[in-house]
């Protein structure tokens, strides 16, 4: 009886979920209601999604959600933001009470195929990192034989811990917690010589230790996290001007235009940045894509680019002071890439 | 007959002296702490351990403490990259004054804070007199509290009405969020669950029944599970488009179980009441409502009180839960404050945690002493 029950009421959940999804055209409905629903980090995520004492909020993620408001509007300030935990983000999405997902979310094959989202843009690279105390001497987490590694667990960190050490042919000791908090503090014990989580969260975790400057965060990551935002499947619209906002942010930092000499730039001849920035004559890029022609211009003049915003959320700019690694543009040695314009 | 006895006082006993000596603040002590060796130890040892907390405790709140600064450099030592010598370790002020208003009302837009701020007026003004048994007009004043002030405070907290610009809840949070909550909580709690708790013991089947299973069905999930469904399911099973506003669910959802348990607690007064005032007011002739109105329940209610002040004690700290539904109250808020990198230091989250308890005792100290007083008050027939 029981299990009937829950058959009809997941048949319902799910029925309602489809019928959602095919009704499609978020686009449509963000014009309508004229404004942005982004679903963002609810516990405050330094540098990604976080709300700062006045009440703004502010953060890499946040960025891109003020771009693609820009993109639709032409008014980066046309966002309404729904704080999530990791675990009703993906509620949030599917049920249609947000419009697109910008909580560093990682890209994964599951959640693109069997959850039913769509996912291109990555606007953080992220990976599994290590942090040891400085006076370990420690240059390589390949000297890391026999440490005892602090880790959370239930995580896909304790996972990637395991065949990393495993793969390198280590010895470790785990020390496992249930709670962040309680990792955190193990760490400042002493119980453990290296802590690893995602890199992002090594930096943040680093401010909040007694002596920042003891601890150091070791170059290797052991594991893929590209951080992306995620819509719903079957709606290619809506997909396409989520993912080349990101794109717009980081061929603005290709052409080398910023929110300070975006203005300057419009008199540019080159017609590759005339058509960026939609100063070409005859040009349809915008029109096809759904939104207006100075989309890209309104992204740079009211966000910035993607060189910008990383620097102010969580770059050198920030308290955090990430180094752009693997988040650098092709051209300099990262990941960072935005297909051509044209 | 006098031969009998094995014993027969024939003079008064000398006036011994009063038991314990003195009364003096030194005899006092000797009795109490120092009356053997081993007292005397144990006394100094706790004393010592007492001490040495209440130093530890007042240089890091008072002391060391950092009171003004605009970043997390005021609260960072030199090696954090401040300037604050490294044996530092005291509480950051600093970051609770910047975030205070965020703490106080959450991200509600900061030119109509006026509006937050005339509620809160509005809300003692009609509060205080009601708590005075002294003040006249109580009827009045409970309608004034209880349904004009909630109407006024959501058109004047939501607008959107009278030329006032529209203020979304997502946008409420911190003190003002607990208090809203826990109040509505309370005000509807209460009548529902008399009802509830005369329902449970009626001796109509249909209602009997109904309370029943209302009671031990709310009773029987905990709050969390409760709110997760509401914040989480609930949009999954609603057709697309009709979106009921998250605070609004959490209201209920709050109201209803502090519903249920307080049915509990007047069920407890109720059933603590001798059969023979129900059959003397039987026998009086009144109706049911009369019955319960005149004679029940104000003798049922006044031996709870103890009871009912607890549910709302708990309530209130209860609706600290609604931040894992990513609804800021005041500890939620305070939580969320720790991931600011402007503010982040290893003090932070200490001093933000104080705050937030210091705040959550005040107003449960309170209920706590207001209920002892009205004990006190309305007790007039069972102090021994």
């Amino acid at each position: 009886m029981s299990k009937k029950l829950l058959t009809a009421v997941i048949g319902t959940a799910l029925l309602g979920l489809t019928a959602h999804t095919a009704s499609a055209g978020t686009l449509e409905d963000v014009k309508a209601k004229g404004f942005l629903q982004c679903g963002v980090n609810g516990s405050n995520l330094a540098g990604f999604g976080a709300q700062d004492s006045s009440g703004k909020w502010t953060g890499l993620d946040v960025d891109l959600c003020r771009a693609v408001a820009a993109a639709v509007f032409g008014d980066a300030s046309k966002v309404k933001y729904t704080p999530l935990s990791a675990k009703d983000r993906f509620p949030a999405l599917q049920s249609g009470e947000i419009d697109m997902l910008a909580r560093n979310t990682t890209w994964t094959i599951n959640r693109d195929s069997a959850l039913g989202f769509d996912f291109r843009a990555v606007n953080y690279y992220d990976g599994q990192g290590f942090m040891v105390p400085k006076k370990l001497n420690v240059k390589s987490a390949l000297e890391l034989s026999g440490a005892a590694v602090c880790v959370q667990s239930g995580t896909t960190t304790e996972l990637n811990l395991a065949d990393y050490f495993k793969a390198n042919n280590l010895q470790y000791n785990p020390v496992v917690f249930e709670k962040q908090e309680e990792v955190d503090a193990a760490y400042q014990a002493g119980r453990c010589d290296v802590y690893t989580t995602d890199q992002s969260g090594l930096y943040s975790i680093r401010l909040s230790l007694a002596n920042p400057a003891d601890h150091v965060i070791l170059p290797e990551i052991i594991s893929k996290e590209p951080l992306g935002p995620a819509v719903r499947a079957n709606d290619s619209k809506w997909f396409d001007i989520v993912s080349w906002a990101h794109y717009a942010m980081v061929a603005g930092e290709e052409f080398g235009v910023t929110t300070a000499n975006v203005d300057e730039k419009l008199k540019t001849e080159n017609p590759d940045l005339k058509r960026f920035l939609g100063e070409e004559k005859d040009q349809h890029i915008g029109k096809d894509l759904g939104v207006d022609e100075k989309w890209a211009y309104n992204i740079i003049k009211q966000v910035g680019n993607y060189g910008e915003s990383f620097n102010r959320n969580v770059g050198e700019g920030s308290p955090l002071k990430i180094a752009r690694g693997l988040n650098g543009l092709w051209s300099k040695g990262g990941l960072q890439y935005a297909p051509p314009i044209r | 007959m006098t031969d009998n006895l094995a014993y027969l006082r024939e003079t008064f006993l000398q006036p011994a002296p009063p038991p314990g000596g003195d009364s003096t603040v030194l005899g006092w002590l000797k009795r109490n702490l120092f009356a053997s060796v081993k007292d005397s130890v144990i006394s100094i040892i706790a004393l010592l351990v007492v001490v040495w907390f209440l130093i530890n405790v007042v240089d890091f709140l008072f002391i060391e403490a950092v009171w003004t600064g605009t970043n997390r450099l005021a609260c960072a030592t030199v090696a954090q990259g401040g300037t604050l010598p490294d044996t530092w370790h005291g509480a950051c002020w600093a970051y609770v004054n910047a975030w205070f208003t965020q703490f106080m009302v959450g991200s509600y837009p900061r030119d109509q804070l006026w509006r937050p701020i005339t509620v809160a007026i509005l809300f003692v003004a009609t509060l205080t007199p009601l708590l005075i048994p002294k003040v006249p007009r109580k009827g009045l004043n409970a309608i004034l509290l209880l349904i004009v002030l909630p109407i006024v405070s959501a058109v004047l907290l939501l607008g959107g009405v009278f030329g006032l610009p529209f203020v979304e809840t997502s946008f409420w949070g911190g003190l003002m969020v607990t208090l809203i909550l826990s109040f509505i909580g309370i005000a509807v709690s209460l009548p529902i669950g008399i009802l509830l708790a005369l329902g449970r013991r009626s001796k109509m089947p249909i209602v009997k029944m109904a309370c029943v299973t209302f009671i031990e069905l709310v009773r029987g999930v905990p709050l969390i599970t409760v709110l997760f469904m509401a914040s989480v399911l609930l949009p999954l099973f609603l057709t697309p488009g009709t979106n009921i506003d998250k605070f609004v669910r959490a209201l209920v959802g709050v109201s209803i179980f502090a519903a249920a348990y307080m049915a509990e607690v007047i069920r407890g007064g109720l059933q603590a009441i001798p059969k023979g005032q129900y059959e003397g007011a039987d026998s009086l002739g009144l109706s049911y409502f009369q019955k319960m109105t005149f004679v029940i329940l104000p003798q049922a209610i006044k031996l709870v009180i103890p009871g009912i002040v607890n549910t709302f004690i708990g309530m209130f700290k209860d609706t600290s839960l609604v931040s894992i539904i990513n609804m800021y109250d005041l500890l939620g808020i305070v939580k969320a404050s720790f991931g600011d990198a402007t503010w982040l230091t290893p003090v932070t989250p200490l001093t933000g945690l104080i705050f937030a308890g210091f705040i959550f005792w005040l107003f449960c100290f309170g209920m706590s002493r207001y209920s002892a007083f009205m004990e006190r008050h309305l007790d007039t027939g069972h102090k021994r």
